[in-house]
């Protein structure tokens, strides 16, 4: 601490030097902040699956609809502690760019299942006594300034004509990263208003265990249960299912790794440079100091302070300004549901913050470690 | 007393022994220093002077350990320094050795106060005591209205003043001068040697010092002369106390 005073003058005594390499850092901070942020929301859904959770499509994948009896079946296999069908409804709300997902899922058992869904009391008792009624996330409502008793209409795409929906509930996520963008209404609408065609099928199960390390049996049992019907299934962990709807969105995570690396390395580069020449121009003032009587860890230490300053400072301005940013709100609500900068990414941009202050510094510090007084002074 | 032929009975302060400094430039090998004796006592103040090249900053470099002998011995109030490492050697030059160099060596950027303050930054001593030891230091030199300048805003003399305040404020064993008034004006140089003088008459401090002045070197209790690598006693001045 007493050694502050040294260190944070030798900073400014080069200020438009110093300022610089602090934006660039910042900048790159910033960078990694909001890349964190779309990682995020596109690994999201595996984040938010639950570990009890199954998910039951249809054997040649989540189009193929399944049997609304097989819920009884299900519910009776060992181990399964609750069952909820769901379906896909794809409607359109004024203009195909305002898209939010829409299921028609089964009352009660549903939410009992998704429990991170939080809906009032009242408001899911007004839900349920309402034929029309829906329950929209709390984002979404937001996004598109519905209230409670605001009727929605939504132009069906695979069910055919315009459906009506009496917004009675709203939903938040338990935690940051729950999918707020939801919009749930009652199966028993669908089944009544939609063509023949449709009737008696569903689009999917999820199913609680009781036990989640049973889960890959439970799935296999389930399978088993159907196979040879003219309906087989394929049961996943929701983690896998959600891992799997990801991957066909392409490799996105691979491409933020890749520009995370390429900034990160720049940002070393740069923050490296930087250290190499302030310690070097400096060079008969580190023979003084030795010369004085400060070890070798002493001006080492004094070396790693200066760049552990400039980088904290550059990088945690940086990871603050990405937080407010997202913070402010969602700039493309249609293309990710989840837009928040989590708190584990906001450590572990410090971290790598630091991590560049120490490799920055580490070899300027080692060369001053090494600097032998009389060939520094001799140059002075 | 000052001797350089090693007949000295081992009481002191400093004892070199035999000293021998060779440097390597290529091939090539330079006898700095062959032989070497050198016996300072506590309170002695000793000139040195030399041709250019005779090896003067390389023996002052060799007795505040800032270097190492090729072969001989250095004692300093019983500890062989020679043999220290690295980190020892630099604890040892912090409490032992105060280094006024002609060209001040300031920190630019550290004010007359902080410049001084830094060799006790390495000692235990709590921030008032600091203040207390470099306040103590700065009126010794006599630069108590400049504390809170930099050295750009200090002229020459001033500069070396606060170097020597920052060089005595640890309260070292000994000090050593390489040309402390190579860089100054005559009027700046005499007080600077007027200031050294006092050190050593008031203060009761050991002075090593290198000098090309004879009229600097006039002040010292003793002149030795460096030649062909072992140092010849010129005169030895009355000593004044
Ligand atoms: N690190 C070194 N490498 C090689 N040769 C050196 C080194 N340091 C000093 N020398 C040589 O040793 C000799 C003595 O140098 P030194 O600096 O001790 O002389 P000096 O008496 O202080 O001279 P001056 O009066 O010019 O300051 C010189 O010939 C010098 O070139
Ligand atoms: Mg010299």
């Amino acid at each position: 601490m007493k050694f502050l005073p040294l260190v944070i003058k030798n900073l400014f005594r080069k200020k438009i030097r110093t300022t610089l390499t602090i934006l660039s850092i910042m900048v790159a901070m910033f960078l990694f902040g909001l890349l964190a942020v779309i990682d995020t929301a596109f690994t999201a859904g595996i984040d938010v699956a639950g570990a009890d959770r199954l998910v039951v499509i249809g054997r040649s994948g989540v189009i193929q609809p399944l049997p609304i009896r097989y819920k009884e079946q299900i519910a009776r296999i060992p181990g399964v502690t609750d069952v909820a069908h769901a379906s896909w409804f794809g409607g359109v709300y004024q203009d195909e760019r305002n898209f939010f997902a829409q299921f028609a899922v089964e009352d009660e058992a549903y939410l009992r299942i998704y429990s991170e869904f939080v809906v009032p009391e009242d408001q899911m008792r007004a839900y349920l006594s309402d034929l029309q009624g829906c329950i929209v996330g709390r984002k979404t409502a937001e996004r598109f300034g519905w209230k409670i008793g605001d009727r929605i209409p939504l132009k069906g795409t695979i069910y055919a004509g315009t459906w009506e929906f009496n917004v009675r509930a709203i939903y938040s996520g338990r935690r940051p990263q729950d999918d707020e963008t939801a919009f749930i209404f009652r199966a028993k609408y669908l089944e009544e208003r939609a063509s023949q065609f449709w009737r008696g099928l569903v689009g999917w199960y999820v199913v609680q265990v009781k036990d989640p390390n049973q889960a890959e049996t439970i799935a296999m049992n389930i399978d088993a249960r159907f196979s040879n019907s003219n309906a087989e299934t394929k049961t996943q962990r929701e983690e896998t299912f959600i891992a799997s709807w990801i991957n066909q969105m392409g490799n996105i995570r691979l491409l933020v790794i890749s520009v995370g690396i390429v900034v990160f390395f720049t940002l070393l580069l740069v923050t490296g440079n930087t250290m190499a020449i302030a310690v070097r121009e400096r060079t008969g003032e580190w023979a003084v100091l030795k010369t004085l009587g400060f070890g070798d860890w002493t001006v080492l230490a004094l070396v790693l302070a200066e760049s552990l300053t400039i980088a904290g400072v550059g990088g945690g301005i940086g990871l603050l300004l990405a937080r407010a940013f997202t913070s402010v709100g969602n700039p493309m609500p249609g293309l990710i549901s989840v837009f928040y900068f989590s708190n584990e990414r906001f450590v572990m941009g410090l971290f790598l913050t630091l991590f560049v202050g120490l490799m920055a510094g580490a070899i300027p510090g080692v060369m001053t470690m090494r600097l032998r007084i009389v060939d520094a002074l001799r140059r002075v | 007393m000052v001797r350089v032929d090693a007949t000295n009975s081992g009481s002191a302060l400093i004892q070199v022994r035999d000293l021998d400094k060779k440097y390597h430039r290529g091939s090539e090998e330079i006898d700095v220093l062959q032989g070497l004796n050198l016996d300072v006592e506590k309170g002695d103040f000793v000139a040195f002077m030399g041709p250019s090249g005779s090896g003067k900053t390389t023996l002052l470099n060799l007795i505040g350990g800032l270097d190492t002998p090729t072969s001989g011995a250095i004692r300093v109030d019983g500890i062989e320094i020679q043999n220290l490492s690295g980190s020892r050697l630099a604890a040892w030059r912090a409490r032992n050795v105060g280094f006024i160099f002609q060209l001040y060596n300031l920190m630019p950027v550290l004010t007359a106060f902080q410049n001084i303050e830094l060799p006790l930054l390495l000692t235990k001593l709590s921030k008032a005591q600091r203040r207390e030891h470099v306040e103590a230091a700065l009126s010794i030199v006599g630069l108590v209205d400049r504390t809170n300048h930099y050295p750009r805003q200090l002229s020459g003399g001033q500069e070396q003043r606060v170097a020597i305040a920052r060089a005595i404020v640890a309260d070292p064993t000994f000090l050593l001068c390489d040309e402390p008034t190579g860089d100054l004006d005559r009027k700046s140089a005499d007080e600077i040697l007027e200031l050294i003088e006092r050190l050593v008459k008031e203060h009761g401090k050991t002075v090593l010092m290198v000098t090309h002045d004879p009229r600097a070197a006039e002040r010292a209790h003793a002149i030795l002369h460096l030649e062909k690598g072992a140092l010849v006693e010129a005169r030895r001045l009355e000593k004044t106390s």
